[in-house]
């Protein structure tokens, strides 16, 4: 039966990949189509999203949903039969929109500067991405998953990034699994579910890429 | 009604300081649902012990405890709140339309907020006149997205109206602070609409925080913002 399922996606971007490994997780059949965004943004992409005309995008039954986290929750809401995502607890649902709000607002502007940064700005932003890994490594303690014994809403928001972790401890000159064994653990964990497998993007195609975009910033 | 409340006593606290409106958004939530509640006042220059317990990650207001669990970020707080007493939903039951209001309280928070008090509130010349071109665009958006509703909730108040809520009392202080104006009745009547059912909402109106100390407030940080060069 079709469910008219179309996801609006950029294969590098992590708030992509939430998503895709959450309709995966739900076994949604989707047609997924790529925005180059490079080029010019397509007509249904600034249709679906007039506001910030970014991905992704969640299109059901014609109606868009914006936005990757609201997009976890909306996709959590209607496909509910399988492989939950958020507890149904309210408490234990507020922890862990507590977390992926965090990840929202300090992994992704500091794992960037990793890479967009030098000398002492690059010091400052892996002290930052340190105290961040910590922080998260603490949370997950010694749960097999961030939502306890199966993936769920924090995983998925934090997954992607990890894609960009083999980037970061090269330029950077550190090692996450020395200094984060847990996560680095979790991320291996998490890898071995073909749901998390088919959805991330292969760290060489990132580290590729990241590097083309350096050059082009003047970076050596 | 939710026989919750007639069984052992709740312990519900906010931690809020008299100006953030942030805090003022749980504070309207437990309102609108006759949820009973303690408020700890708190003083940002001097944080109590017991907030930075509650919140050591972002050691800010609002933090709602109860019975003893924690809750911060005042988006997520207002999903608990929702889920725990039912009573005057502030969200929707259809996933869409639940999607919709979130998707327009995060802009509230990720766009005009942002644009309003920092691209126009702490800017002055060039770099104002841009954060007043974006909030322009911002408000446009909200001016489409309200027309023809009562609130964004539709008939009653929901989740984007209290997270867009400081729009009616703190943007016209604002306004008067930098002599700009933002919300024209002209320019955006459906908004302008909005802004007073709202403001003069039962429960909302008699929990806005003093405007005069506002305004002075929002001076000093004005002042302090450009006297060091530097953007919040």
């Amino acid at each position: 039966m079709a469910d008219e399922v179309t996801l609006l996606d950029f294969w590098l971007s992590p708030f992509g990949m939430r998503v895709k490994i959450a309709l995966a997780e739900k076994e949604v059949k989707y047609e997924y189509s790529e925005q180059n965004l490079m080029n010019r943004k397509s007509d249904l992409l600034l249709k679906m999203n007039p506001v910030y005309k970014k991905i992704p995008v969640l299109v059901h039954h014609g109606k868009p949903v914006c936005e990757s986290l609201i997009i976890l929750q909306y996709i959590d809401a209607v496909w509910k039969g399988k492989a939950p995502l958020l507890p149904s607890d309210p408490y234990e649902r507020a922890q862990s929109m507590f977390w992926a709000d965090f990840i929202d607002r300090k992994v992704h502007d500091i794992s960037k500067k990793l890479w967009t940064t030098k000398g002492e700005e690059l010091e400052a932003a892996k002290k930052d991405f340190f105290e961040c890994l910590e922080l998260l490594e603490r949370e997950l303690g010694e749960k097999p998953y961030f939502g306890g014994e199966a993936l769920g809403y924090v995983d998925i928001a934090l997954l992607p990034f990890s894609c960009g972790f083999y980037t970061y401890e090269t330029i950077g000159d550190f090692s996450i699994e020395a200094r984060f064994p847990k996560i680095r653990a979790w991320v291996d964990r998490c890898l071995k579910k073909e749901s998390v497998a088919k959805s991330l993007a292969e760290p060489e195609k990132v580290h590729e890429f990241i590097l083309e975009t350096r050059k082009g910033l003047g970076f050596d | 009604m939710d026989e919750r409340k007639y069984n052992m006593a709740e312990e519900v606290k906010v931690f809020s300081t008299w100006a953030s409106p942030f805090a003022l958004r749980v504070i309207w939530a437990l309102k609108l649902k006759g949820v009973e509640f303690d408020t700890v006042h708190e003083d940002l220059i001097n944080k109590s012990p017991l907030l930075l317990q509650y919140n050591p990650i972002h050691k800010k207001v609002p933090v709602l405890v109860h019975d003893g669990k924690v809750i911060c970020e005042s988006l997520v707080i207002l999903e608990y709140i929702d889920e725990t007493w039912k009573q005057n939903p502030l969200l929707p039951e259809d996933p869409h339309q639940k999607a919709n209001a979130r998707f327009w309280a995060k802009f509230g928070d990720d766009k005009v907020m942002q644009s309003i008090g920092g691209g126009v509130l702490l800017k002055e010349g060039k770099e104002q006149e841009e954060g007043f071109a974006a909030s322009m665009e911002n408000l446009k958006y909200l001016e489409e997205e309200i027309r023809g509703k009562k609130f964004f909730g539709g008939e009653t108040i929901g989740l984007a109206d209290i997270a867009l809520g400081w729009l009616a009392h703190y943007l016209d202080i604002v306004e008067e602070i930098v002599g700009l104006k933002l919300i024209d009745q002209e320019k955006f009547p459906s908004l302008a609409a909005w802004k007073q059912e709202f403001a003069n909402a039962p429960i909302i109106r008699e929990n806005w925080p003093d405007r005069d100390k506002l305004v002075t407030k929002y001076v000093v940080v004005r002042e302090a913002n450009l006297g060091k060069g530097t953007p919040k």
